[in-house]
């Protein structure tokens, strides 16, 4: 790739002071190559961060009209909703990009899973996403505490209550995070300051993230490395147009949501004022908790069910090396793939066991499918390395494609493209 | 097509691809406004806000000499129930040699009563003179501590640096003795 260059006096300017254009060009721009055959799967990055900018945007706005006590958030809410000048949208917009981000980041994470892209040399870039989704987990639990319904109220009270099975400090904990003998305005106005502050959080984990990737660059649906300039094309303008154009699907799929069917991922008792004498009959928390939630109440003993929910995602920081395969795409594993399927039908299957009562028929298969994900984790996946058998792989990424390898395109990248 | 593309591609002249990134980048310049405005429109105040914006008041308590002052839009207003001298004083300036030339009878439609709004109008304090033994300034009208401002009994200004008299809010008379601000 050639240097970044530009004939603007300003820009030469600024760039002999601090280089950031040529920063920002290796970063997204023409001076930063990607391999050349990165499908759709790889628009969730981009998608996630886009989210997280809506989130921000949205969420300081709503901060400047929210009343974070017991006695005035519910109202302030409402008073969003009814009075401030489409403060409807604004609300609607941050609700249900909660949930898209979490969409989002979910596709994300199973790309991931399916393509190997937590295989060396990418199991840091692979730990640190880990963080971010701990870390949008927390800022999701606390934002919903923040209308303080009936769902805010109750949520809040059951997950912090999950510190209480730690043993001889846990009774100590919840008080602590609480501030009070139960969920009470302390706990509102110490989330409401951890809600704003941990996008923040993220935004800088999100940077190291993508300082990661960059040191080795974007894994590929084939799994293997780029063998020069020919296998790789600018990130601009191909993969800006991509992503993008994936942006623009993604805007119509989100507003249709939030223009249209605005509460179909909420609970209606959410729209019911908090009351701490009162737990409503059923309650769930927001879908992107489902299948840990399963998880939880599939174990029979207090410690262990927090444990076991907690180590479903602890599980996840250890995959590199629970994965013994040196092949990382699926598309070359037959026997992983099956498996791999397995697991997404039994990560939805939590989901749809942890919206159910914990009781009779869906007992017994939240805890099968407990059993399972650690199964896939922590048996299938180490063995799979050492009894299956991989196909073939292709000698370079150019080589499915073109006949020969294209080694007749070699710095085809530094020439114009011809269209065919 | 190869043969239209080459231009384009080393960046000189007026061509189709330069039509279509302007084109593009334009429609998304709107977009993106179109989704900024109501976003900045959410500060701005509601139409609940703005519902609150009438103040009635009683004038029927209120003896000749005395002031009160009372909110509208969360800001004081001056309500001076004018001594005769007061308004003597106010009517016998010479309205060319004001910084902000308006006569008496523009600002109070009953000679007794002066309402003005009572923030200063230099940076927004609230001048002194509603209450009695109060400094009144130069003028027998108010006096804002924070920059020396005085105003005089018509509410105008006449020293200091503020630039404008303190300004009249709409106001009328429902009443020989009531009147609803705003």
């Amino acid at each position: 790739m050639s240097g970044f260059q530009t004939n603007s006096r300003v820009i030469k300017w600024i760039e002999h002071r601090m280089p950031v254009f040529s920063f920002l060009d290796h970063s997204i721009g023409s001076g930063y190559p990607a391999p050349k055959n990165l499908s759709y799967m790889w628009n969730f990055g981009s998608l996630a961060g886009i989210s997280l900018v809506i989130m921000i945007v949205t969420g300081i706005l709503l901060a400047m009209q929210y009343t974070a006590h017991v006695d005035m958030a519910f109202d302030s809410v409402e008073r969003i909703m009814r009075d401030v000048n489409s403060g409807w949208m604004l609300r609607y917009i941050h609700m249900n990009g909660a949930s898209f981000f979490f969409i989002v980041v979910y596709i994300h994470i199973f790309r991931g899973l399916y393509y190997g892209s937590y295989k060396a040399p990418r199991e840091l870039l692979w730990m640190i996403g880990v963080v971010i989704l701990l870390l949008m987990m927390a800022t999701a639990f606390m934002g919903y505490v923040l209308p303080w319904g009936q769902m805010s109220f109750w949520g809040a009270k059951v997950i912090t209550n999950l510190f209480s099975a730690v043993p001889v400090f846990g009774e100590s904990i919840v008080t602590w995070l609480w501030g009070g003998f139960t969920v009470d305005n302390p706990t509102l106005n110490r989330f409401f300051a951890l809600h704003y502050l941990l996008p923040f959080v993220i935004v800088a984990v999100v940077v190291l993230h993508i300082w990661a990737l960059h040191t080795f660059g974007s894994n590929n649906p084939l799994g293997i490395d780029p063998k020069g300039p020919q296998d790789k094309i600018p990130f601009h303008p191909y993969y800006t147009a991509k992503d993008a154009f994936g942006m623009g699907v993604f805007l119509i799929l989100f507003t249709a949501v939030v223009f249209y069917i605005p509460n179909y991922m909420g609970h209606p008792d959410n729209y019911i004022p908090a009351d701490p004498l009162a737990t409503p009959a059923h309650i769930v928390p927001e879908w992107y908790f489902l299948p840990f939630y399963a998880i939880l109440r599939s174990i029979p003993d207090k410690l262990l069910g927090v444990v076991a929910m907690f180590g479903s995602i602890a599980v996840l920081f250890i995959l590199p090396w629970l994965d013994t395969s040196p092949v990382k795409s699926g598309r070359f594993r037959p026997i992983f793939r099956l498996f791999f399927v397995l697991f997404m039908v039994d990560a939805v299957l939590l989901g749809v066991v942890g919206a159910k009562p914990a009781e009779g028929i869906w007992l017994t298969i939240g805890r099968i499918a407990t059993a399972w994900y650690f199964l896939h984790f922590l048996v299938i996946l180490p063995l799979l390395g050492v009894f299956e058998r991989p196909r073939p792989l292709p000698t370079s990424i150019s080589k499915p494609v073109l006949k020969g390898g294209g080694a007749s395109f070699a710095g085809a990248t530094a020439k114009p493209m011809e269209k065919a | 097509m190869a043969d239209t593309a080459t231009p384009a591609q080393a960046g000189s002249g007026e061509t189709r691809r330069d039509f279509l990134y302007l084109a593009a980048a334009g429609m998304g310049a709107v977009g993106a406004a179109c989704v900024a405005w109501p976003l900045i429109n959410t500060m701005n105040p509601s139409a609940e806000v703005l519902a609150l914006a009438s103040t009635e008041v009683d004038l029927a308590p209120i003896e000749v000499g005395q002031r009160i002052t009372v909110t509208w839009r969360g800001n004081p207003v001056f309500i001076d129930h004018r001594t005769e001298k007061e308004i003597q004083l106010a009517g016998d300036v010479d309205v060319a040699e004001l910084r902000d030339p308006e006569a008496d009878s523009a600002r109070a439609t009953k000679p007794e009563w002066l309402v003005v709004v009572g923030v200063c109008t230099h940076l927004g304090c609230v001048p002194l003179g509603q209450k009695s033994g109060q400094e009144r300034g130069e003028y027998g009208g108010w006096f804002c501590p924070c920059h020396g401002s005085h105003y005089d009994t018509s509410g105008r200004i006449r020293k200091g640096p503020a630039p404008l008299n303190l300004p009249v809010p709409p106001y009328e008379f429902t009443g020989d003795t009531s009147i609803v601000i705003g």
